[in-house]
């Protein structure tokens, strides 16, 4: 692992150059620690960091182009009948990939020689039978063409990776020397190692952009992909949701989005009463020591993982509403045909929001001035009429937005849905049938090996940037309402 | 004064009734007030109703898993039939597969029966291997080659069985549902009565359902949670690594150092909006970035640490600006006045007085991280079986594996009903870690945290 040795290597000489800085300066200000501008940790550090900064920004760089370089180099030699579009070039270069991978092991195992690697030629031998006796197996016969390109792959990278050696070196003892030399007592080190401890924060700070960057970026470009291959028309307004990957598929959306907001609205249906009444309980009526046990154990519920959520569904309440509501159940109505259902699904999820919903209702509900409590009170309203009539018209803006908030939870969700819904994309009014959710089609889109280039798995892209937008954007507008809400009463 | 002197006092309105009289107003208004009380205890009621019904069917479900039906007979290792030519030599002793150990495990539970005294109703005799699971001929070469010169003895050895006959001791399997079932008849359990009543068979505890590997869709007996716990282990190494340094850095940069401007504004919204975003998404990043970008490798718990970096990420920001906002002022000016440079302040008296909130923080959110499932989903961690163990650190971090959860929904999705009672099982085992790193948590608040 040469990329490892490496970093290994200018980390190891970033420590001697620390160490010698150090007595560098201490040695410039004769032993005397007060004549130096810093403290000596910091001469330390300053060549440290000239060290390390140089080292490794030249390795990231060389690392993210080398492959881009190479990608062009080769693709050249890859003659153009060989492949159509984007995705089969991708797949022959993927060859390309295996048999310089296939090569290096040869060679790394001494089945052949370097020269032979280079050299070989797959009109004299047969390349595929040697890789596989050193346990490459390879899918089909090797192409001349992908024999070269491999061998041009392997020169490249491999020069590559001396060269890149080489240079990160020279800048890692560059850094080192330049920085070493410079030390002396008068240095002002301490603001400059200050400087970059003060970029690294930011760099880290940054990450958080970034990630949403990389989410926006990813979700993007594949699914201006998918709307190459499928009409943004149709995936918008399609009533059908039939993939099949041999092609011919019916890729419709609005059958999810109905199994998505039917769901979400039984769960709501659930948690917001529930969790709304638990809140208004806790803080107006409940003493300290009911609130100290109740409060707690209802946020257990939001501590468990959907995971469990899921099993529950597809494993107790599922069978135990197909009891009550199936052919043949307590209740004689021949509703529900199995245990996967829009009602199974949306229970459950409601259980996993009472806690959500409870507790933000819980503080909105605390902040409300008790001013307006006594004076309600004073006037001689029951608690229940304060609570109706001050305190919940009062918080109402903030429950508005604690619900959005589960709103944006419940579309989102993805296990409880993946186990407990079922599989069938439908638009039906019947909450005890099997519908499925944009979560759910997302996750059997794009596991398994699906060739990422066929409209049935870049659909899942689309799905999902149709969820970011809508989460995002309930997400804003709640967290809106509820921090103009705050202001009122700060 | 001029009511006293006018001398014309108001004469007081009788009251019709006196305040300790309800009036049919007053008494709707109490009995709304007695009603609404109520729904708020029916709320509360039903949502700890709905935990303790979680927990309930958890455990009664789960617990099972952790026990399995064992028959411990002696077997024959007969000579001719695993080591043809006597000279106990491994590489040639392994020439014989797992289908020549087969007849060698039945004759022996044949054997054993007939000692016992246990009569066998089939025609064939071979028949009464459906007790056994189809893991014991390779668990029995298994040992023979480790040990050659058991070739020729009688060993006593501990064998799984059947997941049929096992759920029969638990009560999973009724003699009903076995009639349209061809893995076992009536009559095998029969013969497992018998054994149980003869001491061959027993339902005892299974250390390989936490330590062992995952098995393949017919071997529910065998599989086990072990491998991907370790690949739980991989990531949340990773996850801690990644996401302690970077969160502690960007909540350090928020709270002391960054001025009041744009940059800082987008920092901030975008840390609030990822707090927010389904985790399905995060597992669209990570397919698309570290797979199909970066070529990381596929199903690796160090993608999948990456992916779960990235959700942590907020939690942890979140907490650690709460605790860094909780150092009082005081400090700061202190450290200041005598000299020390801002990011001495910081890095010497803030972030040590910060760090047991920092790192509650932390647990918490290595506690959401280790449950999540959804992102690993995308990132290929399921759809196959975690039978290796990671040999090395390097493997632990690239090799394919599961994760805890990941296993779980991989088992919940299987069809042999044997493997319902091990995802609730692994949910014990998940839920045990969960309970431990929160506990952590509160401890370390309660001792640690100071009040200024």
């Amino acid at each position: 692992m040469p990329i490892l040795w490496l970093f290994v290597l200018v980390l190891a000489l970033g420590l001697i150059g620390f160490v010698l800085g150090r007595m560098r300066a201490l040695k410039d200000a004769h032993g005397d620690i007060r004549q130096l501008h810093s403290l000596p940790n910091y001469y330390g550090a300053n060549v440290l960091f000239a060290t390390l900064i140089p080292g490794f920004a030249v390795m990231v760089i060389w690392l993210i182009a080398q492959p881009m370089v190479i990608q062009s180099q080769v693709t050249s030699l890859i003659p153009e009948r060989a492949y159509t579009d984007a995705g089969s070039l991708n797949l022959v270069m993927s060859d390309v990939r295996r048999v310089a991978e296939g090569l290096d092991v040869a060679v790394a195992e001494g089945a052949m020689t370097h020269e032979q690697a280079r050299d070989i030629r797959s009109e004299f031998t047969d390349v595929r039978a040697r890789l596989g006796a050193v346990g490459v197996a390879l899918g089909s016969n090797v192409e001349p063409y992908v024999l070269q390109a491999a061998q041009k792959y392997r020169t490249l990278s491999n020069g590559g990776l001396w060269l890149m050696t080489a240079l990160v070196l020279g800048a890692a003892v560059l850094g080192f020397v330049l920085s070493y030399l410079r030390t002396n007592k008068e240095q002002r080190s301490r603001n400059s190692v200050e400087r970059v401890v003060l970029a690294l924060l930011i760099g880290a700070a940054s990450i958080a952009i970034l990630t949403t960057l990389g989410i926006v970026l990813s979700l993007f470009s594949n699914t201006i992909e998918f709307f190459k291959l499928y009409p943004a028309k149709d995936f918008f307004f399609g009533l059908t949701w039939s993939p099949s990957f041999g092609g011919g598929s019916e890729l419709g959306i609005l059958p999810l989005f109905w199994g998505t907001f039917y769901i979400s609205f039984i769960a709501l249906a659930v948690a917001v009463p529930i969790g709304l009444f638990a809140a208004v309980y806790l803080s107006e009526y409940a003493g300290p020591k009911v609130r100290a046990i109740a409060k707690p154990l209802l946020e257990v519920l939001a501590g468990i993982p959907t995971i469990v959520y899921g099993l529950f569904a597809l494993l107790t309440v599922g069978p135990l509403l197909v009891n009550l509501f199936g052919d043949g159940g307590a209740l004689g109505v021949d509703w529900m045909k199995g245990g996967t259902a829009v009602m199974t699904a949306g229970l459950v999820m409601g259980v996993m929001l009472i806690p959500f919903v409870s507790s933000l209702s819980d503080d909105i509900i605390n902040a409300v001035p008790q001013a307006m409590r006594d004076g309600s009170l004073g006037l001689g309203a029951t608690k229940s009429e304060t609570v109706k009539q001050v305190i919940l018209p009062a918080a109402l803006p903030g429950i508005v937005g604690a619900i959005l908030l589960a709103a944006s939870r419940a579309i989102g969700e993805t296990m409880i849905v993946v186990l407990g819904a079922g599989a069938a994309a439908r638009l039906s009014a019947n909450p005890f049938e099997a519908m499925t959710t944009v979560t759910a089609k997302i996750v059997s889109q794009l596991t398994g090996d699906a060739d990422f280039s066929s409209p049935e798995a870049l659909v899942a892209f689309a799905l999902g940037m149709t969820l970011f937008v809508i989460t995002l954007a309930l997400n804003i507008f709640a967290l809106y309402i509820v921090r103009k809400y705050r202001e009122q009463y700060d | 004064m001029s009511d006293m002197t006018a001398n014309t006092q108001p004469t007081p309105q009788k009251s019709t009734s006196s305040l300790y009289d309800e009036t049919k107003r007053t008494k709707r208004r109490n009995q709304s007030e007695v009603r609404f009380k109520a729904y708020g205890v029916a709320a509360i009621a039903v949502g700890l109703f709905f935990l303790i019904a979680l927990l309930v069917a958890i455990f009664s479900n789960g617990i099972p898993a952790f026990k399995q039906t064992f028959i411990t007979i002696p077997v024959e290792l007969t000579e001719s039939a695993l080591d043809k030519t006597g000279n106990r030599d491994v590489a040639e002793m392994s020439k014989v597969s797992t289908f020549g150990y087969k007849p060698v495990v039945t004759n022996a539970l044949v054997t054993a029966l007939k000692d016992a005294g246990i009569a066998i109703p089939f025609k064939k005799e071979k028949d009464v291997e459906k007790l056994l699971s189809s893991s014991v001929a390779a668990q029995v070469r298994d040992t023979v080659l480790a040990d050659p010169s058991l070739v020729g003895t009688s060993v006593e050895f501990r064998l799984l069985a059947s997941s049929r006959v096992d759920g029969y001791f638990k009560g999973r399997v009724t003699r009903d549902a076995l009639i349209r079932d061809k893995n076992l008849d009536a009559e095998h359990l029969d013969i497992a009565d018998a054994m149980a009543k003869a001491g061959l068979m027993a339902t005892t505890f299974n250390a390989d359902f936490i330590f062992g590997s995952d098995a393949s869709e017919s071997r529910p007996e065998q599989a086990g949670i072990g491998v991907s716990m370790m690949g739980s282990l991989f990531m949340m190494i990773v996850v801690l690594l990644l996401s302690l340094p970077i969160g502690v850095a960007t909540s350090i940069y928020l709270e002391e150092f960054a001025p009041q401007n744009r940059f800082t504004d987008l920092i901030e919204v975008n840390i609030s909006n990822l707090a927010a975003v389904p985790s399905i998404v995060f597992g669209i990043l990570g397919l698309a970035v570290f797979i199909q970008f970066v070529h990381l490798p596929q199903s690796a718990p160090l993608v999948g640490g990456l992916v779960l970096t990235l959700m942590t990420l907020p939690t942890i920001i979140i907490s650690t600006r709460a605790s860094l906002k909780a150092v009082p002022p005081s400090i700061r000016d202190a450290a200041l006045g005598v000299g020390a440079s801002k990011m001495q302040s910081v890095f010497h008296h803030v972030l040590p007085l910060a760090m047991p909130g920092i790192l509650t923080g932390t647990i918490i959110g290595l506690a959401q991280a280790l449950g999540e499932t959804a992102p690993l989903l995308l990132i290929g961690m399921v759809g196959f079986i975690a039978s290796n163990m990671p040999d090395g650190i390097a493997s632990g971090f690239l090799d394919p594996n599961s994760a805890m959860p990941a296993q779980i929904y991989e088992w919940a999705k299987r069809a042999d009903p044997a493997y319902y009672e091990r995802a609730w099982g692994g949910i014990i085992i998940l839920l045990l870690f969960l309970m431990t790193m929160n506990i952590i948590a509160v401890i370390l608040r309660r001792r640690f945290e100071r009040r200024w």
